[in-house]
């Protein structure tokens, strides 16, 4: 048997609470291989093994950041704009209740927003970042601009104090992303091939696949962050999946009155943005309030998207218009549609405007920081080592040059090698 | 008439067609192929298995040109699939003895000769 984790207190757990965490931890946890299917498969196929790398590596690097500094980073105590080092090592984390679950589960459970967030920034840099330098930039993201904004808006921070509504991540996770992705791309520069060819998805069924695990998997990123079973997870639950399904509905009604046709990509895309809107808001608004912001939420995504495809900013996948402009729509949505009777502070139409430029002012924190910060570790890393590959390299592909491997190989002309005659691939100096 | 097969590196294939269509060279067939041309191999490894690929994937080009035709579409392909590396392809221009276009029965010159009106 294992030896429990030593912490001198006695479980006083709530079992009900605890059960419905540790399950929302495995689900949020899930979304992060399902953002690599939906990446992967809006790539090109010589880089689908990159892409989904990118978001699987993300696990192990930002998991481990996050247990060895991050949490301690962002929910230690400290000062209003960073936690301390209390938490180092997970120093203190132990079975004692942080609420009504064990702190040790609280802190997986956040160590699941770590992970996502930093791998929902590598859809802006796919298919030319090179694999060793995003590693070192997840690393020191998720400490050096995670761990802060998280802190300011769940540690106790100063976006906490005053007032600043974000039930689960509109901000501290997608805005903050969405941002990071922005300056990465500006950057990182465009990929050789960007708006000189068409660039297509290699697997739309991939695409969709992911889109329903991450859907999955938000039923424990929302419901989740009600902390325990209480009416702020059935309600935040119950939002994550009518706020979607009305901005799928739209993006749809979109597609058809555009192009006549309804696409595919279209529709992942819009269950993943209405998603990202209803986040902020979860547990803070009535039912038929989300619906609201995830109809409304669909068109500054969607124009965004067309806009952004138009200009020189390579943002291969749209994070900025998905996760960005969805983020800061959802949350100065919240700001409009929040109710103190639904578990939030009321918003503009419960009589309330000030709670907009509160939402606003979150925002723009995140923004400005998030610019600053990230650019600064890009420039830092850039120093030390390139930050992304060799023309050759990028034309040939990721996979093979970054992982000897290919996502669909042939096996003609394969031949077997013994494992002592190996010299492994060359990369091209870039 | 000649036939003209090149075979390049499949991240030229959109440069390739970029300059034939600049070179106003109309019809052509392209195929996936798989082969070898003296390139470094590449080694791949997929759990305890490693292997080395012998054959590079490549990009095959068939254009039927009239004689005057020959010249600048070789340039075009030359200078569009060009990287400097061992294994940017070959150019192989092959006499013709027949052509038919299928549609109208014409033959030869006039059967790959493209149309005023094509479009």
């Amino acid at each position: 048997m294992i030896e429990p984790v030593q912490t001198g207190a006695p479980l006083d757990m709530n079992a009900p609470d605890t059960v419905w965490m540790l399950v929302a931890t495995a689900l949020v946890l899930l979304m992060t291989p399902a953002l690599g299917f939906f990446y992967g498969g809006l790539v090109r196929a010589k880089n689908a093994l990159n892409t989904m790398m990118m978001s699987f590596a993300a696990l192990a690097v930002a998991g481990i950041v996050w247990a060895l500094l991050g949490y301690s980073l962002a929910f230690a105590e400290g000062t209003g704009f960073i936690g301390g080092t209390t938490h180092a090592l997970l120093r203190g984390v132990g079975l004692e209740t942080r609420g009504t679950i064990p702190h040790l589960l609280f802190m997986a459970y956040q160590g699941t927003f770590a992970i996502i967030t930093a791998a929902l920034i590598s859809g802006a840099i796919v298919e030319r970042k090179r694999f060793g330098a995003y590693l070192i930039f997840v690393a020191l993201w998720t400490l050096a601009v995670y761990a802060p904004v998280a802190h300011w808006v769940w540690g106790g921070g100063w976006l906490a104090r005053l007032g600043v509504l974000d039930y689960a991540g509109g901000t501290v996770v997608h805005v903050n992303a969405g941002v990071a992705a922005l300056t990465a791309a500006i950057l990182i520069r465009p990929r050789k091939d960007y708006a000189r060819q068409a660039l297509l998805p290699h697997n739309v069924p991939y695409v969709l696949l992911g889109a329903a695990l991450l859907w999955f998997g938000w039923f424990g990123f929302n419901g989740g962050s009600a902390l325990g079973v209480n009416r702020g997870a059935v309600l935040a639950f119950v939002n994550t999946m009518l706020a979607p399904a009305a901005t799928l509905l739209v993006w749809m009604l979109i597609d058809l009155a555009r192009t006549r046709r309804t696409t595919a990509v279209g529709a992942a895309t819009g269950i993943v943005v209405g998603l990202v809107a209803i986040t902020p808001a979860a547990g803070f608004v009535p039912p038929m309030s989300a619906m609201a912001i995830g109809a409304l939420a669909a068109f500054p995504s969607y124009f965004g998207i067309l806009w952004r495809s138009r200009t020189a900013l390579d943002d291969s996948l749209d994070v900025v218009a998905a996760h960005g402009l969805g983020g800061a729509t959802g949350a100065l949505l919240t700001g409009v549609f929040a109710t103190a009777a639904a578990g939030g502070t009321d918003g503009l139409l419960a009589g309330n405007p000030r709670q907009v430029l509160i939402q606003a002012l979150g925002i723009a924190a995140a923004m400005v920081y998030s610019g600053v910060a990230t650019a600064l570790l890009l420039k830092l890393i850039g120093l030390a080592i390139p930050l992304r590959s060799h023309g050759r390299d990028e034309a040939i592909g990721m996979d093979i040059t970054q992982h000897g491997e290919e996502a669909y190989t042939h096996g003609e002309g394969a031949v077997l090698l013994a494992q002592s005659t190996v010299t492994p691939h060359q990369e091209t100096r870039p | 008439m000649k036939l003209i097969v090149a075979i390049v590196r499949p991240e030229q294939a959109n440069e390739v067609l970029e300059a034939l269509f600049r070179a106003e060279v109309r019809g052509l067939t392209v195929s996936r192929v798989q082969g070898h041309g003296g390139e470094l191999e590449r080694v791949e490894t997929y759990r305890g298995t490693t292997v080395k690929m012998e054959l590079q994937d490549k990009v095959r080009f068939e254009i039927g040109v009239s004689n005057h035709f020959v010249e600048p579409t070789v340039r075009a392909i030359m200078s569009s699939a060009r990287t400097g590396e061992v294994g940017d392809g070959k150019i192989f221009v092959l006499p013709v003895e027949r052509v038919h276009r299928i549609r109208t029965g014409e033959t030869d010159e006039g059967a790959v000769t493209p149309l005023a009106d094509s479009g």
